[in-house]
């Protein structure tokens, strides 16, 4: 059965899947403007990755 | 027929009925209570972090009210009160409420945890799994213990926002907590005298059902009497100051008024002018919740000006 792009179903979901657009698009803002503040507070942005990275590791005290 | 005709005659799910889900109602509730104690405390967070942490906390209470209504369906279908959520309408399949509720669950926890921090995070993934497994799928249909102890759920989202703030539990999170958890049993037992065949028929074991209307009168007094320390309590912490005394001493001596009233009457004066004054005492419980948790925003918000705390 052809599914026609101006099949009925189209226009009757048409707001739920503008709906569920819109939350994507504004998940998407969301981790964008956290990514922004995170990184502006000078939050550590690396973690370990399978590569040596010297400047993860904590000085030990006393040193 | 094929598949497209008969997904035709089905009844189509809207955005709106996949908010309804959610319990908006309720999450009105979680998302001020979790503003309240994340404004509250004393480590200040950005605005956008707090604005993303209030929002993943409501979207895991949203996801445990899809949860709900995806386990209840069947005795949602039988109360008035309930049988026009999405599940019970046929607007949307129990399989998809379940499979919402898991995926919100797990986008809330994760998000909370990345923007604020893990022990939050912990604190909302425990919230959930009270309210899911351990109010909806344990306590409700066992025992009329449910809502004493089910009510934990929604007394747990003040005390995530000031996890989120502060990263730890504090005597003021724990009287925060406390205030909402004695708050349940006489507000939602004064519902259900005055909501009376709707928990019968569905045989869910409200204690007005197992104990009586008179036991369940004397239970909401003595709730009340209970929830009085737990009020002014918090006056006396840090969080709390002279604005908040004086709303928790006015708002407690009326709500104790109202239990005293509701214990004094019998079943035929309530049937008589139709539980006026349950229906006032449930009404007078939501500002009751709303000004105490107000007044404590009242002197977070004065505090800079010299004004607020003691």
């Amino acid at each position: 059965m052809a599914f026609g792009r101006d099949h009925e179903l189209h226009t009757r979901r048409f707001g739920r899947n503008l709906g569920l657009g819109l939350v994507l698009a504004a998940f998407v803002a969301l981790v964008f403007g956290l990514t922004i503040v995170k990184v502006s507070q000078g939050n550590p942005m690396q973690a370990y990755d399978h590569a040596p990275r010297p400047e993860l590791v904590q000085p030990e005290v006393g040193q | 027929m094929t598949d497209l005709t008969a997904l035709d005659q089905s009844p189509e799910a809207q955005f709106g009925d996949y908010v309804a889900l959610l319990k908006p109602r309720v999450m009105s509730l979680v998302v001020f209570t979790a503003l309240v104690g994340l404004l509250v405390a004393p480590v200040q967070v950005h605005p956008l972090v707090a604005f993303t942490s209030i929002l993943f906390i409501a979207l895991g209470g949203g996801a445990s009210g899809a949860l709900n209504m995806w386990y209840d369906a069947d005795i949602d279908r039988v109360m008035n009160r309930t049988r026009g959520r999405p599940v019970p309408a046929g607007k949307i399949a129990a399989g998809d409420a379940l499979g919402l509720g898991l995926v919100l669950s797990g986008i809330s926890v994760v998000m909370l945890g990345l923007a604020a921090n893990w022990f939050a995070a912990a604190f909302l993934a425990f919230t959930i799994f009270f309210y899911a497994v351990v109010y909806t799928m344990w306590l409700k249909r066992s025992t009329p213990q449910n809502i004493v102890i089910g009510g934990a759920a929604g007394a747990f989202p003040p005390m995530i926002g000031w996890a989120v703030a502060t990263g730890g539990v504090s005597a003021e999170s724990v009287l925060m907590f406390a205030l909402i958890f004695m708050w349940t049993p006489p507000h939602f037992w004064a519902l259900a005298l005055f909501m009376k065949e709707d928990y019968a028929n569905a045989g869910v074991p409200m204690l007005t059902v197992t104990h009586g209307r008179k036991v369940t009168r004397n239970h909401i007094l003595a709730y009340t009497l209970a929830l009085a320390p737990v009020g002014l309590g918090l006056g006396f912490t840090s969080i709390g100051g002279p604005i908040y005394m004086a709303v928790a001493l006015v708002l407690n001596a009326g709500f104790i008024r109202g239990a005293w009233r509701i214990r004094a009457r019998s079943e035929e004066t309530a049937i008589a002018d139709g539980y006026a004054v349950e229906k006032a005492f449930f009404r007078f419980s939501l500002a009751y919740l709303f000004l105490h948790f107000g007044a404590l925003l009242a002197e977070a918000a004065l505090r800079p000006y010299g004004l607020g705390g003691w």
